[in-house]
C-alpha cells in the first residue's frame, strides 16, 4: 500500500508552520495574579464593575467548583491540569472605555486584520451609510465582537442593530446594562453547579456575547464573535448567552485562533440559548485554535458546554460547527426540546490530525410532544489522532411522537489515527422514532488514484474526497463561513498528504 | 517517432514478477486490442502505463511521445495526455461530476501551462461534449459515479476521455458488467473520438467488444509477455479456438 505509506509520511511532517494564526502580538496587558482563589474571583469582578449579586453568583460557583473532580470519561489523554498555574484574566492595556474602533490598540486591529476579520466598520459604526452604487449586494453584513483574552475589544453595527431592537454587547457590559435580562437568563440552560468545567466557567468568566433578540424580530444580520487566545499562561473563559424571544430569528457565528506557544492552553467556554415559542437561533462555529506541534506538544485544551434550550413551543436550535483546532476538544452542543413541536439539529464536521484528540458530539433531550431531531456528524481523523463521537438522544416518559434521525460518518486517512462512535439512545415512551445510522470508511487507493489519473495531485484528491464526504454539513453553514471553512478543512489537512 | 513505446518491460507485485519482458508500440491513429486470459497481466499493463502505486519496475522502459514515462508523476502523465477508462470506476459521494471534472480539466490545463477555464467556458465545452455522446445534463449533477447504472459509468468514462483529450486512451475491460445495448452505447462513444491523432488501447477478455470497436492490430497476452500480434481476423481466431493455445507459447 505504497499511497497509503505515502500519506503516514506525509502526516508525518504535519507541523506547526500549517498553522497559520500562530503569531502572537505583543500588547502589554493587565492581568491578574496567578492561580485561583476566592481573591481571583472577586478581582474579576471587580475589574468588570459588576453588581453585587454578579459577585455572589461567581462565589458561589467557585464554592461549588472546589467540591469538584475533572471528568474521566471522555476518550482524551492529558497530563493532569494545575489550575493554579494559569492566570485566570488577562484584558489588554490601557485599559479605558473604548467608544470607536479608533481608541483600540491598533497592535490588536492588526491581529484581526491578520486574521481577516473586517472588525474595521468604522464608516458603519458612525452611522455613515455607503453612497448609492458602492455598496456591494453580495456582501452581507456582518456585526462583529471581538474578544482578545479575557476581554471584548469591539463590537461593530451596535447603531444598526439598536435600530431593529437587538442587543448585541460584550457580557460584561450586558450585566451592567440589562440586569434583568442577564440574572433572568444567566445559568437557566447551563447551571452553575453543571458540570467540572462549566463551573469553573461561571466563576471566572471573563468576557462574551450576550444577545437579545425581541419578538417578532428577524435580526437583520449575522452576527459574529472571534476570539483570540494571545496571552501565554492564559484561561479563556468566554460566557455566551443568546435569548430569541417569540418569533425571533438569529444567525449567529463564533471564531477562534490563538498563537504558536509549547506549553497548553486551557480554553473552557459555556454558551447557552433560549428560543421562546416559535423563535429559532442558528449557531455556527468554525473553531481553529492551535492544535499543537508535530510531537503532539502545546496547543489548546478545549473543554466547552454549550447547550439550547427550546424552551417555546414550536422553536428550533440548530447548531454547526467545523472543528479543525485544538489539542482537546471536549465539546457536546447540545439541544433541550421542550416546548411541544420543537425541533434541535446538529451538523458537525470534526478534523483531527496530528496528535488532536476529539470527543465530540452532542445531546437530544426530547421532553415536549412531537419533537424532533436531526444529527449529522462528519468525523475525519488522520495523523495519530483519535476522533470520537459521543451523542446522546432520549425521550421523556411524556414526549409522545419525539423523532430523531442520526448519521455520523467517519473517514480515516492513513492507518495510525482512531475513528469511534459512542451513541446513547434511551426511549422512555413507546411512541417516539429514533434512527440511526453509522459507517466508517478509508479514503481509498482506488478512490485516489482514479482522481490522479484524471490529473489531480494526490493532496487535491484529498482535498475533493474530504469536501464530498462533508458537503451535507458545509450546506448548513451560512455562505461566507462555507467558503472559509472549505478552505480551513484544506489547510488542516495539508500535512496529512502529498 | 511512436506514440508509445514499451521496451522489454518487467513489473513486480510484492515480490512475484507480473510481466516478465512486454513489448509494444503503438502508433498515432491506431486502435490496439489487447487480448489474454485473465492473469496474464493485461491490466498490470494498463496500470503501470498510468502510473498506479504498488508495481516496481524492475527493467524495460516506457516512451510516451519519446518522453520517459516511468519518470512522471501519475497527474503529470494525465496532463501529458495518458487517458485510462477503469474497469470499475470508482464513486465519490458528495462531489457532483460536473465539479469533478471542472477540477480535473483544469488541474490538467494548470499542469501544461494553460489557463484555467472559468465556468462560463466550462459549462458551454461540457454541454457540447455530453450533447454529441448523447449524455444527459442531469447526470452531470449528480455524484461521481454514485447510484451509476454499469452503463453509465462506462458512459462517464467516455464522457471524460472527450472532455480531456487525451492523445493515448486505455480502455481497461470496457465490456466488463455491461449488457449489449450499453456496450453499444459505450462503443459508439469510443469510435466517435477515434481520430487520427488519437491511439486506442483496448484490453479485452472477449472478442465481442470487437465487433464494435474494430482494431488495426490484435495482440495475444499469455503469462506477462506479448505472445502473438496480428490483424483484427486474430481476435475471431481466438474466439474459435481459445487461449489454450498460447499458454505453451508463453
Amino acid at each position: 500500500m505504497p499511497a497509503v505509506q505515502e500519506t503516514v509520511d506525509r502526516v508525518k511532517r504535519i507541523d506547526v508552520d500549517q498553522y497559520r494564526y500562530g503569531f502572537e502580538t505583543l500588547i502589554e496587558s493587565d492581568k491578574a495574579p496567578k492561580g485561583l482563589s476566592e481573591e481571583t474571583v472577586k478581582f474579576i469582578s471587580e475589574k468588570k464593575n459588576e453588581p453585587a449579586w454578579m459577585l455572589q453568583w461567581r462565589l458561589e460557583a467557585y464554592r461549588r467548583w472546589l467540591t469538584m473532580t475533572e471528568p474521566t470519561w471522555a476518550r482524551v489523554d492529558y497530563p493532569k491540569i494545575d489550575f493554579q498555574d494559569l492566570y485566570y484574566y488577562s484584558a489588554p492595556k490601557p485599559k479605558k472605555t473604548i467608544t470607536s474602533l479608533d481608541e483600540i490598540d491598533p497592535e490588536i486591529l492588526k491581529t484581526y486584520e491578520k486574521l481577516g476579520i473586517p472588525l474595521r466598520e468604522v464608516a458603519m459604526l458612525e452611522g455613515v451609510e455607503p453612497k448609492p452604487g458602492e455598496e456591494d449586494p453580495n456582501r452581507r453584513k456582518i456585526a462583529v465582537d471581538a474578544v482578545f483574552d479575557s476581554v471584548s475589544v469591539a463590537t461593530t453595527f451596535k447603531a444598526e442593530l439598536k435600530k431593529a431592537g437587538v442587543i448585541f454587547m460584550p457580557i460584561s457590559e450586558a450585566i451592567r446594562e440589562h440586569p434583568e435580562l442577564v440574572q433572568k437568563y444567566l445559568g437557566s440552560v447551563v447551571p452553575t453547579s453543571d458540570n467540572f468545567y462549566a463551573t469553573l466557567n461561571s466563576a471566572v468568566f471573563s468576557d462574551g456575547s450576550f444577545v437579545y433578540v425581541p419578538p417578532g424580530v428577524r435580526c437583520p444580520m449575522e452576527l459574529s464573535t472571534y476570539f483570540r487566545i494571545n496571552e501565554r499562561n492564559t484561561g479563556q473563559f468566554e460566557r455566551t448567552l443568546i435569548i430569541a424571544d417569540k418569533g425571533s430569528y438569529v444567525s449567529y457565528l463564533e471564531g477562534c485562533t490563538a498563537p504558536q506557544r509549547d506549553e497548553n492552553q486551557l480554553h473552557a467556554a459555556v454558551v447557552e440559548l433560549v428560543a421562546h415559542d416559535d423563535a429559532e437561533i442558528k449557531y455556527s462555529t468554525v473553531q481553529n485554535w492551535y492544535p499543537g506541534n508535530s510531537e503532539g506538544k502545546g496547543g489548546i485544551y478545549n473543554f466547552v458546554t454549550k447547550r439550547g434550550d427550546c424552551r417555546g413551543d414550536r422553536s428550533k436550535i440548530s447548531w454547526t460547527q467545523v472543528e479543525t483546532g485544538s489539542a482537546i476538544t471536549w465539546k457536546y452542543p447540545s439541544c433541550i426540546l421542550r416546548g411541544d413541536n420543537s425541533s434541535g439539529e446538529f451538523y458537525s464536521i470534526a478534523i483531527s490530525n496530528g496528535y488532536q484528540q476529539v470527543d465530540s458530539g452532542t445531546k437530544m433531550i426530547h421532553l415536549g410532544k412531537n419533537t424532533s431531531s436531526r444529527i449529522i456528524s462528519k468525523g475525519i481523523a488522520a495523523g495519530k489522532s483519535q476522533n470520537t463521537y459521543r451523542g446522546l438522544v432520549t425521550a421523556h416518559r411524556k414526549a409522545t411522537g419525539a423523532r430523531n434521525f442520526t448519521a455520523c460518518d467517519s473517514l480515516l486517512i492513513g492507518d495510525k489515527c482512531g475513528a469511534h462512535t459512542v451513541p446513547y439512545i434511551e426511549a422512555k415512551n413507546s411512541s417516539a422514532t429514533f434512527e440511526h445510522e453509522a459507517t466508517t470508511s478509508k479514503i481509498s487507493e482506488d478512490v485516489l488514484f482514479y482522481c490522479i489519473q484524471r490529473g489531480l495531485s494526490q493532496e487535491e484528491a484529498v482535498g475533493l474526497v474530504v469536501n464530498g464526504f462533508v458537503k451535507d454539513v458545509l450546506q448548513q453553514l451560512p455562505m461566507e463561513f462555507a467558503v472559509e471553512a472549505q478552505k480551513l478543512i484544506s489547510i488542516s489537512l495539508e500535512g496529512s498528504v502529498g | 517517432m511512436a506514440l508509445l513505446e514499451v521496451k522489454d518491460l518487467k513489473v513486480r507485485v510484492e515480490e512475484r514478477e507480473i510481466l516478465h519482458g512486454l513489448t509494444l508500440t503503438v502508433n498515432e491513429g491506431e486502435i490496439h486490442a489487447i487480448m489474454g486470459p485473465n492473469g496474464s497481466g493485461k491490466s498490470t499493463l494498463s496500470h503501470v502505463i498510468a502510473g498506479k502505486p504498488g508495481y516496481e519496475v524492475t527493467d524495460g522502459q516506457i516512451l510516451f511521445k519519446g518522453e520517459d514515462l516511468l519518470e512522471m508523476a501519475p497527474e503529470e502523465r494525465a496532463a501529458k495526455g495518458v487517458f485510462l477508462a477503469f474497469q470499475y470506476p470508482v464513486e465519490i459521494p458528495g462531489v457532483t461530476t460536473m465539479n469533478f471534472l471542472r477540477t480535473a480539466l483544469n488541474a490538467q490545463r494548470k499542469a501544461r501551462g494553460e489557463s484555467e477555464l472559468m465556468v462560463p467556458d466550462f459549462l458551454k465545452k461540457v454541454r457540447e461534449v455530453s450533447k454529441s455522446l448523447n449524455i444527459p445534463q442531469d447526470m452531470l449533477k449528480r455524484g461521481v459515479n454514485v447510484g451509476f447504472s454499469g452503463g453509465e459509468k462506462k458512459r462517464n468514462e467516455v464522457l471524460q476521455m472527450a472532455l480531456f483529450e487525451p492523445s493515448l486512451c486505455i480502455l481497461d475491460e470496457m465490456d466488463s458488467g455491461l449488457d449489449i445495448d450499453a456496450l453499444r452505447i459505450a462503443a459508439d462513444g469510443v469510435n466517435a473520438l477515434h481520430s487520427p491523432k488519437r491511439a486506442m488501447v483496448v484490453i479485452t477478455h472477449y472478442q465481442r467488444l470487437l465487433n464494435y470497436i474494430v482494431p488495426d492490430i490484435v495482440h495475444v497476452m499469455s503469462k506477462g509477455r506479448v505472445v502473438k500480434s496480428g490483424g483484427k481476423e486474430l481476435a475471431q481466431e481466438l474466439e474459435e479456438s481459445g487461449y489454450a493455445q498460447f499458454e505453451d507459447a508463453a
